[in-house]
């Protein structure tokens, strides 16, 4: 499922912001039309480091920080983009990208289209998402929903350092624009392999995380290590799980999904996103659609609840799916 | 909650405190008139065409491709309005009285420069070189107005307000960037500097210097809302102090005046020397649309005078006055134009109509699969209804 532009020389042991840095590190050195922008990403290097030490290498024409604005950083991103740089953008946090939204829905998404592929936009915007580490009030959302939406933009949400580094540098490197979600909680709290050099993951491929018979469990980003731990304590009861990392939201894999329900006819779908129409929705709609035949039990999804992420360390648990909920829900469409 | 109005505390300075809100908002509205007409306001001709900055004329053959430009401006409004009621136009925003804001500003560009027109800014793309046809087919809703010629950066007209400016700033970044001298130019008018990704590009512009000419059309209504209710500012150039750019305000009927003032905003932003604000004065003296009916809003008092402050007949008078053109010659110019409009018409009505799958054509490089599988859909369908019509 993966493939390289250049074969990796061996691999380095990393978390996943080192990741992100390494490929921003890559994409600079090897295109000087990759310009990267954002509040606090020059000498400070971004509040979780994604850029550390990028100005200093590259210089303060391609390493810039903004004037707070996140309109502002769009719009002129796009700008940057229709005169033929590779402009990669970083918003803070998620939950601030909503000033932007006018831009990315009125204008980022419809470029191509409405010049009819005489411009188009091979931008990047970085953001972290997602809970798990008892941030302040509006730190934590999951809004890829709202982009998944917009015709135009591409979805990417990795949750592996590698798949950080490969994807990464795939939407550098594609002609449209991509949305590039990074869950909070995985920024250091493992490490793993990261293969050395221009190493690509292509966009648009789901990553089978383990393999089982009975049940398939879906689920990117933040909530691929929930899916995970729900999974031993499923196995212990002799329980096969399939987990399938979706890694991108657009294009959707969706024929590794099929072939996963085929065989399995259960299907939990699990995302840190209020409930409500959210892509988790998406998912349950194509089995629908093109699987039903195969639906051993309804579909189950677990997920975040209707209410804004609540900043309450004490209930922030109770928000944000947990082993213990995906384990019940797997357990549910065992007994129906 | 109360059923009691809540009374509103005095705005500080505004004293002596008026009897009744109503007093307040004649004068309110009084005070605002007279603080716009007090600004200072860059004028080369007067409304009868009489020089009052000869230091600021450009050269006759300047002059004169002004006069062109804003007589192949008003021709298209003009033609535009007939070709909408035979419904061979789409519904489209009139601009016409508006010719000297617009191509005075988009004439100081060259072809390497970037245009950001908003939608009542055809005068301003056909002035750069966006083909007549292309504009017919766009405002006809075809695709083909979405088709841009290669030698010209000029963007579809923008219909969401103000987004258009922060872009500007990216496309002035990117050439300077790229080592060019290029510039940027958008447009917005008086409503659309109330929108807040305005303030954010004269904010970046100004902090990033990048080489951008923001053009502010004050042409006195937002649709239905005059100025004095948008904003309590009377001269929105001077919103350019408070990001630290030069703000200019000129008369927007007057090309020369616009053509100077713009000119030297390009040639500061050519040298490195940043931004500029221009807000050009001038009068929607047509509806915002063909399809709006300004009676509702506005009064003929609101209109008086605006007539005899028209840009093509005052550039018109100069150059009569001048001996830089005659009767005869302007009579020949006028025939060309209309020779070019209709060729361009011809043009634009040999534009095949778009069939029903290249609705979803250009949205991504490579059509995603859910793209494929929906345009096969398209296809089915099509192919269905033909065979049932057949």
């Amino acid at each position: 499922m993966t493939a390289t532009a250049t074969p990796p020389t061996g691999t380095r042991n990393m978390t996943m912001v080192a990741a992100i840095n390494d490929a921003l590190d890559i994409a600079l050195g090897a295109d000087d039309t990759v310009h990267i922008f954002g509040e606090d990403v020059g000498v400070m290097g971004g509040v979780f480091r994604a850029t550390d030490g990028l100005q200093a290498k590259y210089g303060e024409a391609r390493v810039f920080d903004t004037p707070l604005a996140e309109a502002g950083i769009v719009g002129m991103g796009i700008g940057m983009g229709l005169a033929g740089l590779k402009p990669v953008a970083e918003i803070q946090f998620a939950g601030f990208l909503y000033p932007a939204l006018d831009q990315i829905l009125s204008h980022l998404g419809r470029y191509r289209h409405r010049t009819r592929s005489r411009y188009h936009l091979p931008m990047v915007i970085r953001a972290p998402y997602g809970g798990g580490v008892h941030t302040p009030e509006q730190h934590a959302d999951s809004p890829e929903a709202i982009l998944a939406h917009t015709p135009g933009v591409k979805v990417v949400i990795p949750s592996t350092p590698a798949d950080a580094k490969g994807l990464l540098l795939s939407a550098i490197n594609d002609p449209d624009p991509v949305f590039f979600f990074e869950a909070i909680k995985l920024y250091r709290s493992t490490k793993a392999d990261v293969p050395v050099g221009d190493y690509r993951v292509p966009i648009g491929k789901a990553r089978l995380v383990t393999e089982g018979d009975d049940v398939t469990v879906i689920c990117y980003g933040g909530m691929v290590e929930v899916a995970e731990k729900a999974t031993a304590a499923a196995r212990q009861a002799g329980i096969g799980v399939e987990v399938i990392d979706l890694r991108t939201l657009v294009p959707m894999d969706t024929d590794t999904i099929l072939s996963s329900v085929a065989k399995t006819g259960r299907v939990v779908v699990v995302t840190e996103a209020p409930r409500t129409a959210g892509f988790h929705s998406e998912i349950a709609a194509v089995i629908a659609e093109e699987a039903i035949e195969h639906l051993r039990a309804p579909i189950v999804r677990v997920t975040g609840f209707d209410a804004p992420y609540p900043p309450f360390t004490a209930v922030e648990d109770v928000y944000r799916p947990n082993p213990v909920r995906v384990a019940k829900a797997i357990r549910q469409v065992m007994d129906y | 909650m109360s059923p009691e109005p809540t009374p509103q505390a005095p705005h500080p300075g505004s004293s002596p405190r008026p009897e009744s809100s109503e007093v307040a908002y004649a004068a309110a509205e009084a005070a605002y008139d007279a603080g716009q007409q007090a600004g200072t306001m860059l004028q080369v001709i007067a409304p009868d065409g009489t020089v009052v900055r000869p230091d600021l004329l450009p050269d006759p053959a300047t002059r004169l491709h002004l006069y062109r430009q804003m007589r192949r401006a008003r021709h298209f409004d003009e033609r535009g309005w007939v070709l909408y009621r035979q419904g061979r136009l789409g519904v489209f925003p009139p601009f016409g009285g508006m010719e000297a804001s617009q191509v005075g500003t988009a004439a100081a560009l060259t072809k390497d420069d970037w245009l950001f027109p908003t939608y009542r800014d055809t005068g301003a793309a056909l002035t750069l070189g966006l083909p007549i046809a292309r504009t017919l087919a766009y405002w006809r809703t075809s695709p083909h107005g979405w088709h841009m010629p290669a030698d010209l950066k000029v963007l579809p007209f923008y219909i969401p307000i103000a987004t258009q400016y922060p872009q500007a700033v990216g496309a002035a970044l990117a050439e300077q960037r790229q080592g060019t001298r290029n510039v940027a130019m958008a447009f917005i008018g008086d409503g659309g500097s109330s929108e807040g990704d305005f303030h954010e590009a004269l904010n970046f512009a100004g902090a990033l210097n990048a080489p951008c000419v923001f053009i502010l059309q004050n042409n006195g209504w937002a649709i239905s809302v005059p100025t004095r209710h948008q904003t309590r500012a009377t001269d929105l150039s001077r919103r350019a102090d408070g990001y630290g750019i030069p703000g200019v305000r000129v008369d927007g009927n007057d090309a020369l005046a616009t053509y100077h003032v713009t000119r030297e905003a390009v040639d500061r932003a050519r040298s490195g020397g940043g931004p500029t604000l221009i807000e050009t004065v001038t009068y929607r003296v047509k509806p915002h649309t063909v399809a709006d009916d300004p009676t509702r809003y506005r009064t003929d008092a609101d209109n008086a005078g605006w007539d005899a402050k028209d840009p093509v007949t005052r550039l018109r008078a100069h150059l009569l006055t001048e001996g830089l053109m005659t009767e005869t010659g302007e009579a020949d110019m006028l025939a060309e134009i209309a020779a070019e409009f209709e060729a361009a018409l011809a043009e634009a009505d040999s534009y095949p109509e778009p069939t029903p799958a290249e609705i979803l054509d250009h949205v991504f490089a490579e059509p995603t699969p859910q793209l494929k599988k929906q345009r096969a859909e398209i296809l089915a369908e099509h192919a269905h209804d033909q065979k049932e019509q057949a």
